[in-house]
């Protein structure tokens, strides 16, 4: 199947182009960029006018929930989430059941996403075994099984010493590990962030120095061991300080950020929305200026959606029993794209976000246009609005916070591997 | 003036005339509890179901004798015990408790919050007995009606609020009525007590110590220690608590001549407040004890639409 996408706005950082041009896809490969191109026989002639094309956009932290809780999602309810967001390729954290922390589980993830998945599955390992924080997990049979990254993301590495090992372990088999930096001990039993807010409403808080404190520790372990290392989640002035400070003495660290963390503040739980709850917790308003400033300025590498969906029974209950995580895969473009109508980024700077760092950190030969990879396209129309509304969401899970609300912005097609998985 | 509510779940959500009204049916219903026979009919054939998920005696007996006065039929239901075992949940517990028709839920819940669920849930009322660090209504109101009782208004007084108020739905209340009546509310508790924005909630002071609270304070309100708290790393230990902390009869000095000594009960003598001060003429607990009934006779009065008699 053949492609031609016509007079679109081609952004595509990795090769620092802005600019219309059309787009040929050749046998799922990306063909050629330019100007003035011809259908070949046959092709599919999309009309691009007035929408964005870039290359397919790459979530890398999301939980497809499979095997294990399948009730909440699955890889097909996953993936079709993912392509109606605009993602072409995503990154399925391990806190499955069982764990993937063996080839078994990451083969049968791969398999099922290769039969069933409307979009790219890279399932990302563990790095201890369970994830229990107490022994490695077995990182190399992992990688060469299919893994693209290890992490125990939904539980930090305690032990210091052990994260320390992963690190240094991690680094000899050419595997990234990605961090959930959070301090337990100031966790404690919180439910949401620490502040003003949560004296009001009574509920317990978690201070922002529980995640502060273990980015820094887990930043000295990556300088200490010379090894890369990328932090997960991030939602704190403080972590956005210190990362920075780690990358100008050439820290090899990179992080990420979910629109969430951008967009809204822990004045969202008001009326004890369980919808509003995750870990790490929504912050005030200067965590989330200074999140845009880290995104402006380049510290933060990545926007990923932290996709954790619940059932309703999870999240209909009272504030502190309800499950942490919120969906986002269907609300991550939207969100984002408000960051260049706020010009905080540009169009490149976002797509670079969305796209090409994500692949560049997990080694993915994929989040760009050039000529020869395979032909994964977000074609954007960034100024459709839409509301969110939970029956029209794909993901099996509607535990979302932005539902009822307006968005501006869509996907109106993802292409994976030269075919088209949807259109809006 | 009607009062508007289907529910009361914090003195935050009330204005300062609701408040008012709440406090005045009070004064005028506490004289049936001191006839012989006290009972009226104002509540007749009306149920009133007090669903408690954490143990009570007193709030929960204080809620069930003022049902009773007013003649509205009261049962029981210590959640504690039975659904919560059952893994029964409280929108499951609701739903069945409401499908037996009673007209106003009396809910204690350790979880902050908790009533705001269940209010949007079930259409008959919910009056909140306490939710977990959140609000416990019915305390605040008795509160300020027994400091009205001694003082004829509320404004413009200097309540001194000392001890634990990270974790205390009672000085949340406290802090909410007593500064939408224009008191002036000083907080002093340890560091590790002291939320962060307090200050934040309204015409409220958070003090470097407890002279400082004290200092002047027409009104003490002691606080009650969770002593099972104290192995959390807050506190070093119950005695150095008392010692900067518990109210005796030297620091109260300090406040006005006279100053009114209250403790939301139970008292933990010797930590929060001294024997000297508990049993002086100061002290007001069994006093607020006596207006707990009548300001929860107010509060079920006027969730089932009771207007305010005419004085």
């Amino acid at each position: 199947m053949n492609l031609l996408i016509k007079g679109g706005r081609v952004v595509d950082p990795s090769q620092n182009i802005d600019e219309t041009q059309d787009l040929l896809v050749v046998d799922g490969t990306i063909k050629e960029l330019g100007k003035g191109l011809k259908a070949p026989a046959g092709a599919e002639v999309i009309d691009a006018a007035g929408l964005v094309v870039t290359p397919g956009l790459i979530d890398m932290h999301v939980h497809l929930r499979d095997p294990g809780l399948e009730y909440k999602e699955d890889i097909v309810t996953g993936s079709k989430a993912a392509a109606a967001g605009g993602f072409t390729s995503v990154a399925c954290m391990p806190n499955t059941k069982p764990v993937n922390d063996n080839k078994a589980i990451t083969s049968y993830i791969l398999t099922k996403a290769k039969a069933e998945a409307l979009v790219n599955v890279f399932p990302v390992g563990a790095i201890t075994q369970g994830s229990k924080g107490e022994n490695l997990a077995e990182m190399g049979e992992l990688k060469e099984a299919g893994c693209v990254a290890v992490s125990d993301d939904g539980r930090p590495v305690v032990n210091a010493e052990l994260m320390r090992r992963a690190l240094e372990y991690a680094k000899g088999m050419g595997i990234m590990v990605i961090t959930h930096s959070e301090e337990l001990a100031l966790l404690g039993e919180g439910v949401m962030n620490e502040g003003f807010t949560a004296t009001e409403l009574g509920l317990k808080g978690i201070p922002w120095a529980a995640e502060d404190v273990a980015v820094a520790r887990d930043v000295y372990l990556a300088e200490f061991t010379n090894s890369p290392i990328h932090i997960a989640h991030i939602s704190t002035k403080g972590s956005v300080r210190i990362i920075k400070n780690a990358k100008a003495r050439g820290v090899q660290v990179t992080c990420e950020t979910a629109p969430h963390y951008f967009s809204l503040t822990d004045e969202a739980v008001r009326g004890y929305e369980t919808n509003a709850k995750m870990n790490p917790p929504l912050r005030e308003a200067d965590d989330v200026a200074a999140i845009k400033a880290g995104l402006a300025d380049g510290t933060i590498d990545a926007i990923a959606t932290d996709h954790a969906p619940h059932h309703l029974d999870e999240k209909d209950v009272e504030f502190n029993l309800a499950m942490n995580g919120i969906i986002g895969l269907e609300t991550s473009l939207p969100l984002s794209l408000k960051l260049v109508e706020d010009k905080v980024l540009d169009m490149k700077a976002l797509i670079e976000k969305m796209a090409v760092k994500p692949a560049q950190i997990l080694g993915l030969d994929r989040g760009t246009l050039k000529a020869g990879t395979p032909a994964d396209v977000t074609i954007i129309d960034p100024k459709a609005e839409w509301v969110v509304e939970a029956d029209k969401l794909a993901s099996k899970s509607k535990n979302s916070p932005f539902l009822g609300q307006k968005m501006k912005g869509v996907a109106a097609y993802t292409i994976v591997g030269g075919k088209v998985v949807f259109k809006r | 003036m009607a009062f508007k509510h289907k529910d009361i779940i914090g003195l935050q959500d009330l204005t300062r005339e609701e408040i008012e009204l709440l406090l005045s049916t009070a004064e005028n219903l506490k004289e049936i509890n001191s006839r012989d026979i006290k009972k009226v009919p104002t509540l007749r054939g009306k149920t009133v179901v007090n669903l408690f998920y954490e143990a009570s005696t007193r709030t929960r007996t204080s809620f069930e004798i003022a049902a009773k006065r007013l003649s509205a039929d009261t049962i029981n239901i210590t959640a504690s015990t039975s659904s919560v075992t059952k893994g029964e949940t409280l929108s499951d517990t609701a739903r069945n408790v409401l499908a037996m028709k009673p007209d106003i839920i009396v809910m204690r819940h350790s979880i902050s919050g908790a009533h705001h669920y269940l209010a949007k849930r079930v259409s008959c009322s919910v009056i909140n007995a306490g939710d977990g660090a959140h609000e416990h209504p019915s305390q605040g109101l008795l509160d300020m009606l027994t400091m009205r009782q001694k003082y004829g208004k509320l404004e413009g007084l200097k309540v001194a609020i000392v001890g634990d108020i990270t974790h205390s739905r009672v000085a949340r209340s406290d802090i909410f009525g007593l500064t939408k009546m224009g008191a002036n509310v000083f907080l002093a508790g340890p560091p590790t007590m002291m939320p962060p924005g307090i200050e934040r909630l309204g015409n409220v002071t958070v003090c470097k110590d407890m002279r400082e609270a004290v200092d002047g304070a027409d009104v003490v309100m002691m606080l009650r220690i969770q002593l099972e708290r104290q192995g959390k790393t807050l506190l070093p230990t119950m005695k150095e608590y008392s010692r900067y902390f518990g109210l005796n009869r030297n620091l109260l000095q300090l406040a006005k001549k006279d100053a009114m000594v209250m403790h939301p009960g139970p008292i933990n003598r010797g930590v929060e407040l001294n024997s000297d001060v508990a049993d002086s003429d100061q002290s007001h607990v069994l006093k607020q004890v006596e207006n707990g009934v009548a300001v929860r006779m107010s509060m079920l009065y006027h969730v089932s639409g009771g207007e305010l008699p005419t004085e």
